[in-house]
């Protein structure tokens, strides 16, 4: 029988502090971020610019992706649309696939405790650098590099010292342009994606690769059959984080351009958000196609995610759990008959 | 079965494939190495030459010595019988790629929301691990599931909103959100949940510590490692956030170096090729050096952030 005293300690709740603890972020996060996603959510379905206070339902939606609204010029909005929804795929699938592979290339050697490789962590530290630049200044150094004439680094280079007769216009042509979005986008992440890799293949039980080894097994089968199947949660990790970055993807394609216009041929859905709300208060802004912009990829980020997630679900901790789960059922059911007794 | 069946024979040449494997691989990360410095060091090389260096050939790999005119072009110190278009020139510059308010402007976001960031996360890691109250699963699971909202999303309502509240070319809408970072919390939490016994806060209310006290002098204490990794990264990614300073700061004054290192793009009529290179060189300068300085910590920090059960 417990005395008074202690039923008292036992009733005193410490609930309240952890309400306190964590009012400050919700606070915040409900007035700086739910507010702002529900409230681009309504201006979706009001006006633009002039007609900005007005209710417009799914006219906006309908401009984007039938190219039939009340916005002058919906079929080239439309147009516009699609092409920066191809082109932020096509950026983030260039960037996505050398990157992976470079990064597991390179994570793979730097944890093969066979092989003799003198400044590993020289090396990681110069290739996680570019990650940390600032992306704009990479933007700007890129622009000074790559520029359209000869007064730029590597059409000067090519024209001077290989005898090139014009230059190669980098940045106004489509896909050299997008090409070298992929290549910045691959320099920029391929020490991050590395290093996360890294980590993972560390978590492994050493001893597996050690009973590969013993057992015959050569590199290729090692990585094959030991690395990847228990990189596989770290690498959908990898993968949803590099898709949902790949839809956010803005710096790089906005600001790599010589003068005041951005390009349209590295238009990704985020510039094109950009570009619709950035010209001022709203009045004189497209905040509804911007908004509506954002839902669409709002709701493509959902889709993937969870696609995603359940494709790449751990399917024997599953099964595990259901094992587990009949047992304990199995039990409980002997318990009822009275046929086990603690 | 003879004994040549049971035990494998030894590997070939064994030492020879590994020695040959590993001169490859070293070649190859010293390619790699290069792929990521040589346009540091362009950056840096063509800072030093002048304009018109760099217009008769534009691909230089050694130093000039021009670093003096670069710097001083950029502060409107010209010499008395510069030309009227350079003067103009200068005076764009300076008006444009005001570096030391940059570096400032810059400095105020960046500090404070690395402040904020930490400290909040922190208390609500440490809300949701110690106390057991019945919304605190809910929360943590919504926690998690907004981490994956990009910031894309909501900033067309943001902006608005921001221009609604009179906050446009203030610093309040790129501070005051740094208070919640999911990401953060979320990265605290799984360092309380494997190096924050819970006994500790038994025994100091035990000894008669009231709970906040508790927060600030044992468990902020005991957090440090995971505070300076997310304060270092806090304080980068808030330096360089190009996005969300530029659809708030409008106002000349207010800029950040992202800004104005990117208002230089739009020189392209009368562009002094030496001071772009310098200008970007000066951006990406305060970062390099934390970078050298904390690199170890960042690197751990980044392989910590990956490791996922």
């Amino acid at each position: 029988m417990a005395s008074a005293a202690q039923r008292r300690i036992k009733s005193i709740s410490y609930a309240k502090y952890g309400y306190m603890f964590i009012a400050p972020f919700f606070l915040v996060y409900a007035f700086f971020q739910i507010w702002p996603l529900i409230y681009t959510f309504i201006l979706s379905f009001k006006g633009n610019q002039s007609n900005c206070g007005a209710w417009v339902g799914l006219d906006n939606y309908t401009t984007i992706v039938l190219g039939q609204g009340l916005a002058p010029g919906a079929a080239n909005i439309k147009a516009e649309f699609l092409q920066a929804l191809g082109q932020t795929f096509i950026l983030w699938f260039g960037n996505f696939v050398p990157q992976i592979l470079l990064s597991l290339l390179l994570a793979v050697w730097f944890t093969d405790a066979k092989l003799k490789l003198p400044g590993k962590g020289f090396f990681k530290v110069v290739m996680y650098m570019p990650n940390i630049i600032t992306a704009a200044s990479v933007a700007a150094l890129y622009v000074n590099l790559f520029g359209d004439s000869e007064r730029y680094f590597v059409n000067s280079l090519l024209m001077h010292n290989f005898g090139m007769e014009d230059p190669i216009k980098f940045l106004s042509t489509p896909w050299p342009a997008r090409i070298l979005v992929m290549f910045i986008q691959t320099w920029l992440w391929f020490g991050n994606t590395m290093i996360m890799l890294m980590s993972g293949i560390m978590g492994i039980n050493p001893s597996l690769f050690e009973a590969a080894d013993i057992d015959g097994a050569n590199s290729s089968q090692i990585f094959f059959r030991v690395t990847l199947p228990l990189l596989q949660p770290i690498m959908v990790y990898t993968l949803v984080t590099s898709m949902i970055g790949g839809l956010q993807m803005f710096d790089i394609p906005y600001l790599l351009r010589t003068g005041a216009q951005y390009s349209k041929n590295l238009e990704t859905v985020a510039v094109f958000v950009y570009a619709n709300f950035n010209n001022g208060p709203a009045n004189v802004s497209n905040y509804g196609l911007a908004g509506a912009a954002s839902m669409i990829i709002f709701v493509i980020t959902a889709i993937l995610g969870s696609i995603t997630f359940y494709m790449n679900r751990d399917k024997d901790e599953i099964a595990k759990k259901k094992q587990r789960k009949r047992a304990e059922k199995q039990y409980k059911a002997k318990m009822k008959q009275g046929g086990l007794t603690l | 079965m003879s004994k040549k069946d049971i035990y494998a024979q030894p590997k070939d040449n064994y030492h020879a494939k590994i020695v040959a494997k590993s001169t490859a691989v070293f070649i190859v990360c010293i390619l790699l190495t290069l792929l990521c410095l040589v346009p540091i060091y362009i950056l840096i090389v063509n800072a030093t030459h002048t304009s018109e260096e760099l217009r008769r050939n534009a691909s230089q790999f050694f130093p000039g010595n021009a670093l003096m005119t670069n710097i001083n072009f950029l502060l409107e110190k010209l010499p008395e019988d510069a030309s009227r278009t350079d003067k103009n020139t200068a005076q764009m510059y300076a008006g444009q790629f005001n570096v030391v308010k940059g570096y400032i402007n810059s400095l105020i976001i960046a500090g404070c929301t690395t402040l904020l960031t930490v400290f909040f996360s922190a208390m609500t890691a440490y809300g949701l691990t110690v106390y057991d109250f019945k919304l605190s699963g809910p929360a943590y699971t919504f926690i998690i599931a907004v981490m994956m909202i990009p910031v894309q999303v909501s900033s067309a309502g943001f902006v608005n909103f921001m221009y609604q509240l009179n906050l446009i070319d203030s610093f309040i809408p790129l501070i005051i959100p740094a208070v919640a970072a999911p990401a953060v919390i979320f990265f605290m939490k799984s360092y309380m949940k494997s190096s924050f016994p819970l006994d500790i806060v038994e025994a100091s209310r035990i000894d008669g510590c009231g709970e906040y006290r508790t927060f600030l002098t044992i468990a902020l204490p005991m957090m440090k490692p995971a505070i300076a990794v997310q304060a270092i990264f806090a304080f980068v990614a808030n330096w360089n956030n190009y996005y969300t300073q530029n659809m708030i700061l409008k106002d000349q004054s207010k800029k950040t170096i992202p800004i104005m290192v990117s208002s230089i793009l739009g020189f392209d009529r009368t562009p002094n090729y030496g001071v772009n290179y310098l200008c970007v060189c000066l951006s990406i300068l305060p970062i390099v050096i934390i970078y050298f300085c904390l690199s170890k910590f960042i690197i751990a920090g980044v392989a910590l952030g990956g490791v996922k059960e």
